[in-house]
């Protein structure tokens, strides 16, 4: 079995589903069933009593395994207390650290996620972090205890797909934690790519929660996935600039 | 006294408790963190935990995003 391991804890899907976006629960469930995931984010928000049903319901009954993440937080004082609330709320200690730099780009800070995730670390958390595509960054992530490392395509929600592929390669290659491509997927291909740039993981939300048919995508994403990962594992032929013939040139 | 529950004002008795703070909103116990004045109380300090007058008290839940 090609298994994705984080923190020790093994998954078949190379697929992590967002939540965000969803026409409803309905669809998301359904959306979430045909992606095949294993592992879902959550936001953690102020308890709204009218708020009909909920999303842990939908993971609880598909046995999908919850990651609790800290968006909306601009600070690490912010991210620690929301995974802490998060631990005590749902009864697991991974978290998916999300800083955010403003409003406008939802771009990480990277200063605030590093300072994060070395209290987090301490605190015994298992913690994945969203980070700008920076091989710098990633590697001290590691070295400060992450889990793995996730690296944006381009901005949240933004379905630009992968805009610095090298620096994605960069971080692969130095990695021995997963690299999880986050953030930025459009459609099918850019999935794809990710993962045969070296990708151990892609997870993505909006590109199908605000497709036109959720369901499809999803089901799409996940073949985008299992494909882009059999290629690098197959090892593809190097670019050249000229033909090379696939036919003997002469009888 | 006064405190405040997910940011709005509430009156409430000397004594009030954590626990019944967080029944002013939901009869839930799974799913739910509490926060007063940032720091988390954990759900077995919830009836034994007072809150003192201008306590803010935060009560999470998960929402979908990500």
């Amino acid at each position: 079995m090609d298994e994705l391991i984080i923190g020790g804890e093994k998954f078949a899907s190379r697929l992590i589903m967002g939540t965000g976006g969803a026409p409803s629960l309905e669809v998301l469930d359904q959306a979430l069933a045909a992606s095949g995931t294993e592992l879902t984010t959550v936001a953690m928000r102020r308890l709204d009593p009218s708020a009909p049903g909920s999303v842990l319901d939908v993971l609880r009954e598909r046995r999908i395994k919850v990651l609790p993440n800290t968006a909306g937080c601009f600070t690490a004082g912010e991210a620690v207390l929301t995974a802490r609330l998060a631990r005590e709320a749902l009864g697991t200690n991974w978290v998916k650290l999300e800083v955010i730099a403003d409003e406008r780009t939802l771009l990480p800070d990277p200063i605030e996620t590093f300072d994060a995730a070395e209290r987090l670390v301490a605190d015994g958390f298992v913690v994945l972090p969203y980070i700008g595509d920076d091989p710098a960054l990633a590697r001290r992530l590691e070295q400060a205890g992450c889990a793995a490392v996730m690296p944006l395509g381009a901005p949240i929600g933004s379905g630009l797909g992968i805009r610095n592929p090298h620096n994605i390669e960069l971080i692969v290659e130095a990695a021995s934690v997963p690299v999880i491509l986050d953030a930025g997927i459009g459609t099918a291909s850019d999935a794809a790519l990710a993962m045969e740039l070296g990708c151990d993981a892609v997870l993505l939300a909006t590109a199908v929660t605000r497709a036109q048919k959720p369901e499809l995508m999803a089901a799409a994403m996940k073949l985008a996935v299992q494909a882009g990962r059999m290629a690098r594992q197959a090892g593809r032929i190097p670019r050249r600039r000229y033909a090379e013939a696939s036919s003997p040139m002469h009888p | 006294m006064n405190v405040t529950i997910n940011g709005a004002a509430h009156e409430v008795p000397h004594g009030t408790t954590v626990a019944q703070a967080v029944r002013t909103l939901t009869e839930a116990t799974k799913g739910v963190a509490v926060a007063v004045n940032d720091e988390v109380v954990t759900r077995g300090s919830w009836e034994t935990t007072a809150l003192a007058d201008r306590d803010r008290v935060e009560v999470l839940t998960a929402v979908q995003g990500g």
